[in-house]
C-alpha cells in the first residue's frame, strides 16, 4: 500500500530508507524515525483494534505512552503483547497486530539478555526537552556529573512536535547543538529510550533503557535488549513535561479522534497527515497550533469549536485570516461514524447548557482539555500535590529535599519560560551541592511568550443523547465511562481511590495518564465538592510499563541464587548422584545404580552403613571457629549443656536455645584448645548461628574477649560411617591408633597423610562406629579416593542425604526444623540430659522454668510404627486417637501432634516415622490414627530410637 | 531505596541492613529472680512506637556490627546512628 496521507517533505524520519512490516496481515511501508502508530497512520489506518468489553474500534489518540487507544501485540521478531503502537519504533520485518484487550505471552523462552547497571551522579535531569536540556548543560558547564535520560528515541521532548524556533533557527537545530555539548562533557552520561519509571527515597531512580527493541531481528545478540539503570542523585530534576487531557462527550471515543498535540507531533516529526478534513475542539489557546499547523500542511479544518464564551480573540484572528471558522461558546456533543469518525455533532455552550446541535463532517475530531503536568516522579517521591483551579490541572504543591520539578511538568507552558526554569532549577541544585555555576550558561533566545486566553476547566460535555454518559469514555482502555463514575458515587463512594478500584478507571497499560484527573474533576462535579477535595489517586511506579524480565536481569535461572558446591561435586556428578538443595547448597540425596529408584538405593545404602561401611560428603555442615581467652565463657552461656568443661582433645553434643527456650540448633563442638573451640551447625543454621554468636557478642557481651569465624569452606568432612568404618581409617591413616582405648567415642585426633593435616573425630550422626575425616579443601578428592579404595574391600557406599537422613531418624536425631519447628524446648526432644543444671544462667534457661513448660501435654518427640508395617506415613499428617468405644471423636477431632519424619527402614524392615504428639512419652505402646489418603492408618507409638536403643554399636 | 548511615561503613543501601527490633532492652542480670511475668516482658513485650523510636540495626552483608539508631516509624527517615557503645539516646 502507498503511504497516502506521507507529506511530501518534512519531519524527522529517514525517507531514503523505506522498511516493510506487516501489520493485521497486510503489508505496509514505513520509515526510521516512524514508530508502528506513525506509520499506519501514514497508511490512512486509524483503527487498531477493538475495545476489551465492548467490542467498539478504537485507534491512535495519542502519540505517545499516554494513549489509550492503540494497543498491539508484536509477533515478529519475538512476541510481545500489550505495546501502545504509539512507542514501538518501526523496524523492517516488525509483525504485529491490533490487541482487543489482552495479549499473549511468548510460548517460548526470551533469549535476549537483560542487565542493570549502577550510577552515581550529582544532578539527574529526566526529560530531554527543553527544560530537561537547558537544566542539564548548566549543570553539565559546572563541572557536575550529570545523568540526562528521556525516554524517547531523540532529546528534544516538545521540541520535536512544533515549530519553535531556537536562536534564530528551527528548534531541532538547537537540540542538536546540545546533545553534542552534552556528549562533550566526559562526567555527562545522556541515555535516550531510558524511561525513568520509579523514584524512591533518598534520590534513588529506576529507569528503563531500551537498547535493541527499535533494531528488530537485526539487534546484535552480544547487547542487552533491556537495561534498568539503578541512578542515585544527589539531585533530581524532573522535566518530564504534561500529558495533554481531553474533554469527555458522547461517542469520544472513535478512531480519528486524538489529541491536538498529538496531531501536531504526528505532521511536524513524522510528516503524516491524520486526516483530511479535521475539527478541532478544545478548551484553550494550544490546540490553535495545531489547526493551523494542519491547515498550512494541506488540512481541511472545517471548525475549530471553542468551549470558551469569548473563545481566544487573538487566536481567532489569526484563523480568520486563514479562513479557518470559529465557532466560540460552542462544544462537541458527539460524533458519527462506526470504524472512523465522519462527523462532529457541535452545539453552542453556555452557562452548562447545550443548545440545538448540528453535524459537521470530518475524518478527524482533534480534542484539547488542557495540560496535565507529569508529576509521577514528583508524586512517588511523597511530593505533596496541589489543584490548579485555573489550569485544571494538579501541580507540585512543595518543595522537596533533592528533588525539583520544571517545565511543564511544573506548570511553564511557555518555550522562553521553560528554558529559564530549567537553568534556574539547576543552578539551585548545583548550589545546594556548592557546586559553582559557570559564567559561560547562555539559553538559547526563543520568541517572547503569548499570554494566553485564559483556559475554560470543563471535564466533560452534558450528554445530550440520553444515554446518561454510558458512551462518553473516560478510561478509553478499560471502556469505562462516565455512566460508571456515576454509579461508583450512586453506590457512596466517596474517595478517589475506591472509586478507581470500583470503576477500574487507570488500572490499564497507560496507568490513567489521560483519564486520572478527568475521573477526578468528574467526580468532584458529581459529588458537588470542589476537586482540590477529590485530589489524585496516589502515583505508584512504574511509570509505564517494565517487563519482569527486565527486572529480573541476570538474576534468573541458576544465577538466581548462588549455588553452592562442595570440593567433591564433579565427583558426585560423575558418580550419577541425584542432588537435592540444602539451603543453597547442591548435595548428593543419594546415588541410584542402574535400575534403581530412590527407594531402592537409599536401602542399600542404609543396609552398607549398617553392616559394613558408608562414606558421606557432609562438607556442608556449618563450621564456626571460636577463639579467644573467654570462648568458654561464650559456649557456656550460648550452649543448654556445660561445654567449658570439655576437655582439649574431646568433643561434645550440644542444643542452643533462643531466650524463649526452644531449640534453635544443635551439633557438636570440638575443643580444640583452652581458648578454641570448633562449633559444627546444621548445614542450614550455619549464617544465622555465626549471626547469633555475633549478636551476642556485640551487643549484650562486648567485654568477653572471644571471636568467631566461618570456616565452613575450609574444610571438608567426610564421615566414614558403619561396623567396617575402623577397618578403613586404621588403613588410610596408619600412624593413628583407631582403637577404641586409644581414640574413643567423642574425641578428636590430628594427623597428617604424606603431609597434609588431617583432623579425625569420632563423631557418629547414625549410631554406628564412624570417624568424620576433615581436610583442606585442596585435597578433597584425593583424600576421598583414597578411604574408598581402602574402603572397597569392605564395599564401601557413598550414601547421600536421604540415607543420612533415614540412619539418624532410626537413632531418634531430629533435625532442628524438620522435627522441630520453633516450639519445641530441649526437654520436648527428650534431650533433658543435655541441659545443665549447674550453670547459673545461659540463653533460655529462665523460660524452661514457666509453668508451660512443666506441662506434662506439651508435644514431645515418638517414634512411630505403622501396625500394618506397609504404610510409609507423610510427612506432615495428622495424628488422632479413638474413643474408647472405637469411634472417631466428634469433629472438629481433636489433633494430637504431627508427623515430622518418615522413611523405610533397612534395619526395622519397615516403615517408621517420627512425630511430636501431646504427651508422647506416655502414650508408648497406645496404638493412635493417622489419615493416610482417606484411610485412618493405625500406628503404634514408640519412644524416639527405635535402632540399638542401648547404643552398643557405636564403639563397633 | 533508602540510605542508611552505618557508623563504619558510611551511607550504604538498606538491602544491606537488617533490622533487630528496639534498642536499649538489656538482658536482665539476673533472670532467675524474675517473676514468669517480667521475663515475658524481656522477651517479648517492645515498644510500638508511632514517631522517634531507637532502634538496633546490623551491617549484615556490610561490616556485620551491629549499631542504634534513632528513626521516626513514620517518615522512616533516619535522625541519628550511633555505636554501641555510645550513650543512650533521649527519643522522647
Amino acid at each position: 500500500m502507498t503511504s497516502t496521507f506521507r507529506t511530501a517533505e518534512g519531519g524527522l524520519i529517514d525517507r531514503t530508507t523505506t522498511l516493510e512490516f506487516t501489520f493485521d496481515g497486510q503489508t505496509h511501508t514505513g520509515h526510521p524515525g516512524d514508530t508502528l502508530a506513525s506509520a499506519l497512520l501514514a497508511a490512512g489506518r486509524h483503527q487498531i483494534a477493538t475495545s476489551i468489553k465492548l467490542g467498539r474500534p478504537r485507534g491512535v489518540a495519542a502519540a505517545w505512552a499516554e494513549d489509550p487507544g492503540g494497543l498491539v501485540q508484536i509477533e515478529e521478531p519475538f512476541p510481545e503483547p500489550m505495546l501502545p503502537a504509539t512507542t514501538v519504533e518501526l523496524y523492517g520485518g516488525l509483525v504485529a497486530h491490533g490487541l482487543p484487550g489482552q495479549g499473549r505471552l511468548a510460548d517460548v523462552p526470551d533469549s535476549a539478555r537483560y542487565d542493570a547497571v549502577h550510577h552515581h551522579v550529582d544532578v539527574l535531569v529526566v526529560g530531554a526537552g527543553p527544560a530537561g536540556l537547558a537544566a542539564a548543560l548548566t549543570a553539565a558547564r559546572a563541572g557536575a556529573r550529570v545523568a540526562l535520560v528521556d525516554e524517547q528515541a531523540e532529546a528534544g521532548g516538545s521540541l520535536l512536535s512544533g515549530t519553535d524556533r531556537l536562536d534564530g533557527a528551527p528548534a531541532p537545530t538547537w537540540v542538536a547543538a546540545a546533545v553534542a555539548e552534552l556528549a562533550g562533557h566526559p562526567e555527562v552520561l545522556h541515555l535516550q529510550r531510558t524511561t525513568a519509571f520509579g523514584s524512591y527515597d533518598d534520590g534513588f531512580v529506576l529507569a528503563l533503557e531500551r537498547r535493541t527493541d527499535h533494531l528488530g531481528a537485526a539487534a546484535p545478540k552480544h547487547t542487552s535488549r533491556q537495561r534498568v539503570w539503578r541512578i542515585r542523585a544527589r539531585s533530581i530534576v524532573v522535566a518530564t513535561g504534561s500529558h495533554e487531557r481531553p474533554v469527555v462527550f458522547t461517542d469520544n471515543d472513535r478512531p480519528g479522534i486524538m489529541l491536538a498535540g498529538a496531531a501536531r507531533t504526528f505532521l511536524h516529526r513524522y510528516g503524516v497527515l491524520p486526516g483530511r478534513e479535521a475539527v478541532v475542539f478544545t478548551t484553550n489557546d494550544s490546540a490553535y497550533d495545531a489547526a493551523l499547523d494542519l491547515h498550512r500542511a494541506g488540512v481541511r479544518v472545517q471548525a475549530v469549536v471553542d468551549a470558551r464564551p469569548e473563545g481566544s480573540p487573538q487566536r481567532r484572528e489569526e484563523c480568520e485570516r486563514a479562513g479557518i471558522r470559529v465557532l466560540s461558546g460552542a462544544v462537541v456533543v458527539g460524533t458519527q461514524g462506526v470504524d472512523r469518525v465522519t462527523h462532529a455533532v457541535v452545539a453552542p455552550f453556555a452557562d452548562g447548557e447545550v443548545g440545538s446541535s448540528s453535524a459537521i463532517g470530518c475524518d478527524l475530531l482533534l480534542v484539547s482539555g488542557g495540560w496535565n503536568p507529569a508529576v509521577h516522579l514528583f508524586s512517588q517521591a511523597r511530593g505533596r500535590l496541589r489543584y490548579d483551579e485555573g489550569l485544571g490541572a494538579f501541580l507540585p504543591g512543595e518543595e522537596l529535599d533533592g528533588l525539583s520539578v520544571t517545565g511543564s511538568a511544573a506548570g511553564v507552558f511557555d518555550l522562553a519560560g521553560c528554558l529559564a526554569d530549567g537553568q534556574r532549577v539547576a543552578r539551585a541544585a548545583l548550589s545546594a551541592q556548592a557546586i559553582a555555576p559557570t559564567g559561560e550558561d547562555r539559553l538559547p533566545s526563543a520568541p517572547e511568550p503569548v499570554v494566553p486566553t485564559a483556559p475554560l476547566v470543563l471535564w466533560r460535555v452534558p450528554d445530550t443523547s440520553g444515554a446518561e454518559g454510558a458512551t462518553q469514555f473516560v478510561d478509553l482502555q478499560r471502556d469505562a465511562t462516565v455512566a460508571d463514575i456515576a454509579r461508583a458515587v450512586g453506590a457512596g463512594l466517596r474517595s478517589i481511590e475506591h472509586i478507581k478500584r470500583y470503576t477500574t478507571i487507570g488500572t490499564a497499560h497507560d496507568q490513567g495518564k489521560t483519564s486520572g484527573v478527568l475521573t477526578s474533576g468528574i467526580t468532584a462535579e458529581l459529588l458537588g465538592v470542589p476537586v482540590r477535595d477529590t485530589g489524585t489517586t496516589t502515583f505508584r511506579p512504574p511509570y509505564t510499563p517494565v517487563a519482569f524480565a527486565a527486572l529480573a536481569g541476570r538474576d534468573r535461572g541458576r544465577l538466581f541464587d548462588p549455588e553452592r558446591v562442595t570440593a567433591l561435586h564433579e565427583w558426585h556428578v560423575t558418580a550419577g548422584a541425584v542432588f537435592e538443595d540444602v539451603g543453597q547448597w547442591k548435595r548428593p540425596r543419594y546415588y541410584p545404580r542402574p535400575g534403581e529408584d530412590m527407594e531402592a538405593a537409599v536401602l542399600r545404602e542404609c543396609a552398607a552403613a549398617r553392616t559394613g561401611v558408608g562414606i558421606l560428603d557432609g562438607s556442608t555442615l556449618g563450621k564456626i571457629d571460636v577463639q579467644g581467652p573467654d570462648a568458654a565463657v561464650l559456649m557456656d552461656r550460648l550452649y543448654t549443656n556445660l561445654m567449658s568443661s570439655l576437655k582439649v582433645g574431646s568433643v561434645r553434643y550440644g542444643v542452643m536455645c533462643g531466650v524463649d527456650g526452644m531449640v534453635i540448633d544443635d551439633g557438636t563442638v570440638l575443643r580444640l584448645a583452652e581458648d578454641r573451640f570448633l562449633v559444627l551447625t546444621t548445614t542450614g543454621g550455619a549464617a544465622k548461628i555465626l549471626d547469633w554468636m555475633e549478636e551476642w557478642i556485640q551487643t549484650e557481651w562486648p567485654d568477653l574477649r572471644v571471636h568467631c569465624t566461618s570456616v565452613t569452606e575450609q574444610w571438608v568432612t567426610f564421615p566414614v560411617v558403619g561396623p567396617r568404618s575402623r577397618d578403613v581409617i586404621g588403613a588410610v591413616f596408619p600412624d593413628v591408633d583407631v582403637s577404641n582405648e586409644a581414640f574413643p567415642f567423642m574425641t578428636w585426633r590430628d594427623t597428617d597423610l604424606e603431609g597434609v593435616p588431617v583432623r579425625l573425630a569420632r563423631i557418629s550422626f547414625s549410631g554406628e562406629l564412624a570417624f568424620e575425616v576433615y581436610v583442606n579443601p585442596w585435597y578433597a578428592v584425593a583424600v576421598w579416593q583414597r578411604l574408598l579404595e581402602a574402603g572397597r574391600p569392605f564395599g564401601i557406599t557413598p550414601y547421600g542425604t536421604e540415607t543420612m537422613h533415614v540412619l539418624r531418624a532410626e537413632k531418634g536425631y531430629p533435625i532442628i526444623g524438620q522435627d522441630t519447628d520453633g516450639t519445641v524446648t530441649p526437654h520436648d526432644l527428650g534431650m533433658a540430659w543435655a541441659v545443665s543444671k549447674k550453670k547459673p544462667d545461659f540463653i533460655g534457661k529462665r523460660s524452661f522454668a514457666r509453668v508451660a513448660n512443666q506441662d506434662p501435654l506439651r508435644k514431645q518427640l515418638v517414634g512411630l510404627l505403622p501396625v500394618d508395617r506397609q504404610t510409609v506415613l507423610p510427612e506432615g499428617s495428622q495424628i488422632v486417637e479413638f474413643l474408647h468405644d472405637g469411634q472417631l471423636p466428634p469433629p472438629p477431632v481433636p489433633m494430637l501432634g504431627h508427623v515430622t519424619s518418615s522413611y523405610r527402614s533397612a534395619e526395622l524392615g519397615r516403615p517408621f516415622a517420627l512425630a511430636l504428639v501431646k504427651g508422647g512419652r506416655e502414650r508408648v505402646g497406645d496404638t493412635v490414627h493417622v489419615p493416610v489418603n482417606g484411610t485412618l492408618v493405625p500406628v503404634e507409638v514408640t519412644g524416639s530410637v527405635l535402632v540399638d536403643p542401648e547404643g552398643a554399636r557405636r564403639d563397633g | 531505596m533508602q540510605l542508611i548511615e552505618c557508623p563504619w561503613c558510611g551511607p550504604r543501601e538498606e538491602v544491606e541492613f537488617h533490622y533487630g527490633g528496639q534498642a536499649h532492652v538489656p538482658y536482665p542480670d539476673n533472670p532467675a529472680e524474675l517473676t514468669d511475668e517480667e521475663w515475658a516482658h524481656y522477651v517479648f513485650f517492645r515498644d510500638n512506637t508511632k514517631g522517634r523510636f531507637a532502634e538496633r540495626w546490623n551491617h549484615t552483608v556490610g561490616c556485620r556490627r551491629w549499631f542504634n539508631a534513632v528513626r521516626d516509624t513514620t517518615t522512616y527517615r533516619f535522625e541519628r546512628v550511633s555505636r554501641l557503645d555510645d550513650p543512650k539516646p533521649v527519643t522522647s
